[in-house]
C-alpha cells in the first residue's frame, strides 16, 4: 500500500475512497439496510417483549 | 444533473458548499437536543410511561378487577348499573377494557397516587383519558401498570381510541376525581 | 440479428427500453387506479367525520376507512414506486431491464393480491383497517392478498437490483449511478426490509386465520407489523425525495450541491430510517424505554438529520441553478421567478414544503417518547401522515406524472388550465385537512372513530366545541382535496386516452402497458451515459442564501413547536 507512490497517478487510477466504494456497492448497502433495522429494531424489540414477566397471583 | 452520473469520477473528495456544512452542524445539534430531551424528561419530567407490565390472561385480569370492584363499590351508575369503585388511596386499581366499555367506573382522590392496572379481555383498545389527554395502547394478555396521580378534580371520560369493532364509538369509561 | 428495443424521447432525450417501458406504464396506471379507489373512499370518510354531514353508517364507515387506508398507503404508492424503480434503473441508466418476464409475474401477483384484499374488504367481514391488529380477525384472503402483493413487489425490487448489475456489467454508464437512481436504491432496500417483515408476521397470521395456529401474540404482532406498516411509508420518503431531485434536474437542470452530502444523507436513511417503526409502540406496555428512545429517535435522529439535509439541498440546488440563469437579486428572486404555472414544479415544491414543515415536524414531535402520550391514536396522527403521504409522496408522484405522460406515454396533457391549478387545489385542500386534524387531535379527538359525540353510548362525554368545529373544517378540506385528486385522475386517464399522440406509435393499448408500434423503437443500443458536465463555478461560487434563510425559518418553527408540546405534556396528570 505504501509503496505505490511512484506509480503514474493519473486521475483515473486514483484510488476510490472507502466511503465512495461503500456508496457505489448496492449489495453491501442492502446488507446494511436489512441488518441494522433487523438487529436494532426487530430482534431487540422481540427480546424486550419476551422478557416481560408473567403476572404473579 | 441529479439524473446523470456525478461530474467527477471521484466525487467523495469534492468540496462541500459552506451553507451545507453550516446547516449540517446546526441540524446535528438540534437532533442531539431532541435526543437528549427524552432521557432528561425521564429524570426531571413528571409524565413518563412506566415500563412495568406483565403477561397475564383475560380470565386472571377479569378476576382481579371483579374482586376489587366487589370490595370497594360505592354506588352504581347508568341503566346497565356499572359499579362506581372508590379504591383505597395508594392501592392497586384495575381497569378492564372490553367490547365496548371500560369497566368499572373509578372514583379517585385528588393529588393521591394509585397503581392503575389496565388490560383488555378481548381485542386491542385505546385508553384515552379526556380532557386531560393521556393515551395508552391496551392489549389483551398484557397488564400495563401506571402509577398515576390525578392533579385535577372533576369528571373524566375514557374514550376508546383504538378501533375495536362496530361498536367502538360507544366505548366510554369514566373516572371521577374528588 | 440485433433487435431495436430502445427509443429515445425527442423531448427529454431519455432512452426507454420496450420491456421496461411497458412495465412502467402498467404499474403507474394500476397505481392511479388505486389512487382513484382510495380517494373515493377517502371522500366518504371525510364526509362521515364531518359532524354536520355524518354520511355513512358505522359499519360502512369502518369498511370505507379500511379501504381508504390500504388502497392509498400500500397499493397506490407501491405500484407507483415500482414504476419509479424501473424508470430509475432502466431509463436513467440506459439499460435493458433484468428478466422483464419475471417482472410481469411480479406485476400479476401484485394485481391479484390487491384484488383479493379489495374483495375481502367489500365482502364486509374484514374491516380491520390498514393495521389489522390481532386478535381482530379478517378473512384469510385478506392476509393472502397482502402476502401475494408483497411477493410481487419484492420481485420488482430484485429486478431493480439486477438491472443495476447488468448496467454495470454492460457499461451502459460511466462513473457512479446518478443520485436519483441512488435514492431509488435506498427505496428498494427499505422495501426489501419492509416486505421481509411483512412476510414474517403475515404468514403466521394467515395460518392463524385458517385455524392452523391458535394464538398470535398482539405485542409481537404490533412490533413486527410496524416494521412493515411504517417502513412502507419510508419507501415513500426515499422515493419522493429522489423525485424531488429528479424534478430539480428536469425542470432547472440543477445538479446536486454536493454528491457526497446527498448520498450520505440517503445512507443515513438506509441505516436508520426504518427504526422509526417504533413511533407506533411508544404507548405500548412492557417494551423498555431504552429500546423506545433509541429506535423512536432513529438512532439519535440521524435519519431526521438526513431529511433536514435533503430539505436544504433540494431547494438549494434549484436556487443555485436559478441564480446561474441570472435570477440573482435579493434572497428570493430565484423562487419568485420559478415556473409556478408548471405543475411538475409547483407540485414538487408544495410537496417539499408541506412534507418538511408539517409532516416532518409533527412526526418528530409525536415520535418523542413522552410527548406521544398526548398524541397516540388521536386524529393528530392522520393529520401528520396526510402531510407526509398525501402531500409529500402523493403530490410528488402527481408532479412527476405530468412529466411522464408526455415523455413515457407519449401523449400530450389534456386540459392545460386544470393541470396548472390541480397541485394548488389538491395542496390547499390537504393543508386545510391536515391543520385542522392536527388541531382536533391536540384536543384529544380520537382517530378511526365514527361518532365523537357518542350519541348512542351508555355514558356521555362532550369534546370541546372547538374540536368539533375543527373536524368540520377538516372535512371541507378533505372535500376540496378530493376535487384536486379527481382532477388529477381525470387529467391522467384523459390524457392517456384522448391526449394528442406525440409518437405515431402511441396507441390506446400502449397507454395501458402494451408496447408502442415497432416503428417507435429505433435504437439498438443507446450511447453510453457520460458523466454530468463539470460546472464552471465551483462550490463557494454561487451560494444558496435564500434556501439557508428558509432552513432557519424551518428550524425556528421546529424548536417552537417542540417546546409548546413539551409544555402541554407537563400539564397532564403526573404518571410514572
Amino acid at each position: 500500500m505504501q509503496r505505490n507512490n511512484n506509480q503514474n497517478t493519473d486521475q483515473r487510477e486514483e484510488p476510490v475512497p472507502g466511503m465512495q466504494q461503500l456508496l457505489d456497492n448496492p449489495f453491501l448497502l442492502l446488507l446494511l439496510g436489512v441488518l441494522f433495522p433487523t438487529v436494532l429494531y426487530t430482534v431487540w424489540g422481540i427480546i424486550e417483549v419476551i422478557s416481560i414477566p408473567t403476572v404473579t397471583q | 444533473m441529479s439524473i446523470m452520473p456525478p461530474a467527477q469520477k471521484i466525487w467523495w473528495k469534492e468540496p462541500i458548499h459552506g451553507i451545507e456544512i453550516m446547516w449540517i452542524i446546526i441540524a446535528l445539534i438540534w437532533c442531539l437536543i431532541l435526543f437528549l430531551w427524552m432521557p432528561y424528561w425521564h429524570v426531571y419530567g413528571k409524565q413518563n410511561l412506566s415500563n412495568e407490565s406483565y403477561k397475564t390472561s383475560p380470565e386472571l385480569f377479569e378476576a382481579k378487577a371483579t374482586k376489587m370492584a366487589k370490595a370497594h363499590t360505592v354506588r352504581t351508575e347508568s341503566k346497565s348499573n356499572i359499579p362506581v369503585v372508590h379504591p383505597p388511596v395508594g392501592s392497586d386499581v384495575y381497569l378492564l377494557g372490553r367490547m365496548w366499555q371500560w369497566w368499572p367506573i373509578l372514583e379517585l382522590e385528588k393529588n393521591k397516587t394509585y397503581r392503575l392496572h389496565i388490560s383488555s379481555v378481548d381485542w386491542q383498545h385505546g385508553f384515552s383519558l379526556q380532557p386531560t389527554n393521556i393515551n395508552l395502547q391496551i392489549l389483551p394478555g398484557y397488564e400495563m401498570v401506571v402509577t398515576i396521580t390525578p392533579d385535577q378534580a372533576g369528571e373524566f371520560a375514557i374514550v376508546c381510541n383504538e378501533y375495536c369493532g362496530v361498536g367502538h364509538h360507544t366505548m366510554l369509561g369514566k373516572i371521577y376525581v374528588k | 440479428m440485433a433487435v431495436k428495443m430502445f427509443r429515445q424521447c425527442p423531448d427529454s432525450g431519455l432512452f426507454f427500453h420496450k420491456s421496461a417501458e411497458s412495465l412502467m406504464k402498467a404499474h403507474a396506471v394500476l397505481g392511479v387506479v388505486y389512487l382513484l379507489i382510495g380517494g373515493i373512499f377517502g371522500l366518504l370518510v371525510a364526509a362521515t367525520r364531518m359532524p354536520t354531514i355524518h354520511l355513512l353508517d358505522a359499519e360502512t364507515f369502518y369498511l370505507a376507512l379500511s379501504i381508504h387506508g390500504t388502497a392509498i398507503l400500500i397499493f397506490w404508492v407501491i405500484f407507483f414506486e415500482m414504476a419509479v424503480l424501473y424508470f430509475a434503473a432502466s431509463t436513467l441508466l440506459r439499460c435493458r431491464p433484468a428478466t422483464p418476464g419475471i417482472g410481469w409475474i411480479g406485476f400479476i401477483l401484485m394485481v391479484l393480491g390487491s384484488l383479493l384484499v379489495m374483495v375481502a374488504f367489500l365482502r364486509g367481514n374484514s374491516s380491520v383497517m390498514f393495521t389489522s391488529y390481532v386478535p381482530m380477525p379478517a378473512e384469510p384472503i385478506f392476509y393472502l392478498g397482502l402476502i401475494l402483493f408483497a411477493v410481487g413487489a419484492l420481485i420488482g425490487c430484485f429486478i431493480f437490483l439486477g438491472t443495476l448489475v447488468i448496467a454495470k456489467q454492460e457499461k451502459t454508464y460511466d462513473g457512479s449511478i446518478p443520485l436519483v437512481t441512488f435514492g431509488a436504491l435506498t427505496a428498494a432496500i427499505i422495501a426489501i426490509f419492509t416486505i421481509a417483515s411483512g412476510a414474517i408476521i403475515l404468514i403466521p397470521t394467515l395460518l392463524w386465520s385458517v385455524g392452523l395456529i391458535s394464538h398470535i401474540d398482539p405485542l409481537v404482532y404490533r412490533t413486527i407489523w410496524w416494521a412493515l406498516g411504517h417502513s412502507s411509508q419510508q419507501i415513500n420518503v426515499s422515493a419522493h425525495v429522489s423525485i424531488w431531485y429528479a424534478i430539480a434536474a428536469i425542470v432547472f437542470g440543477a445538479k446536486p450541491m454536493s454528491e457526497k452530502v446527498s448520498r450520505t444523507a440517503f445512507l443515513l436513511y438506509i441505516l436508520f430510517l426504518q427504526l422509526a417503526s417504533a413511533h407506533h409502540l411508544l404507548a405500548d406496555p412492557g417494551i423498555g424505554s431504552g429500546w423506545k428512545v433509541f429506535n423512536t429517535s432513529y438512532a439519535m435522529y440521524l435519519a431526521v438529520l438526513a431529511s433536514m439535509i435533503h430539505g436544504l439541498t433540494v431547494p438549494g440546488c434549484i436556487e443555485v441553478a436559478q441564480r446561474k440563469k441570472g435570477f440573482n437579486n435579493g434572497l428570493f428572486e430565484w423562487l419568485q421567478k420559478a415556473p409556478w404555472g408548471n405543475p411538475v414544479f409547483s407540485g414538487m415544491f408544495i410537496s417539499l414544503i408541506v412534507f418538511g414543515f408539517i409532516g416532518g415536524i409533527t412526526g418528530v414531535v409525536m415520535g418523542t417518547e413522552q410527548i406521544n402520550l398526548i398524541i397516540h391514536n388521536t386524529i393528530f396522527v392522520p393529520g401528520h401522515f396526510h402531510a407526509t403521504v398525501a402531500v409529500g409522496t402523493t403530490l410528488a408522484f402527481m408532479a412527476i406524472s405530468y412529466f411522464l405522460i408526455p415523455v413515457l406515454f407519449r401523449r400530450e396533457l389534456i386540459w392545460p388550465a386544470a393541470c396548472k391549478w390541480q397541485p394548488y387545489i389538491f395542496g390547499a385542500g390537504m393543508l386545510l385537512l391536515i391543520l385542522f386534524l392536527l388541531g382536533a387531535g391536540t384536543l384529544g379527538v380520537p382517530r378511526r372513530h365514527w361518532d365523537v359525540n357518542f350519541s348512542d353510548a351508555a355514558l356521555q362525554f362532550q369534546f370541546a366545541g372547538t374540536a368539533i368545529t375543527m373536524l368540520g373544517i377538516a372535512g371541507l378540506g378533505g372535500i376540496l382535496a378530493s376535487v384536486g385528486g379527481a382532477m388529477f385522475c381525470l387529467i391522467a386517464v384523459g390524457s392517456l386516452v384522448f391526449g394528442k399522440r406525440l409518437d405515431p406509435g402511441a396507441s390506446l393499448l400502449s397507454s395501458f402497458g402494451f408496447p408502442m408500434a415497432d416503428s417507435s423503437y429505433t435504437v439498438e443500443r443507446p450511447t453510453k451515459l457520460g458523466l454530468a458536465p463539470i460546472e464552471q463555478t465551483g462550490a463557494g461560487g454561487v451560494e444558496a442564501k435564500g434556501t439557508f434563510v428558509l432552513a432557519l425559518v424551518f428550524l425556528a418553527t421546529f424548536v417552537v413547536y417542540f417546546f409548546i408540546n413539551a409544555k402541554y405534556l407537563s400539564s397532564i396528570w403526573p404518571m410514572s
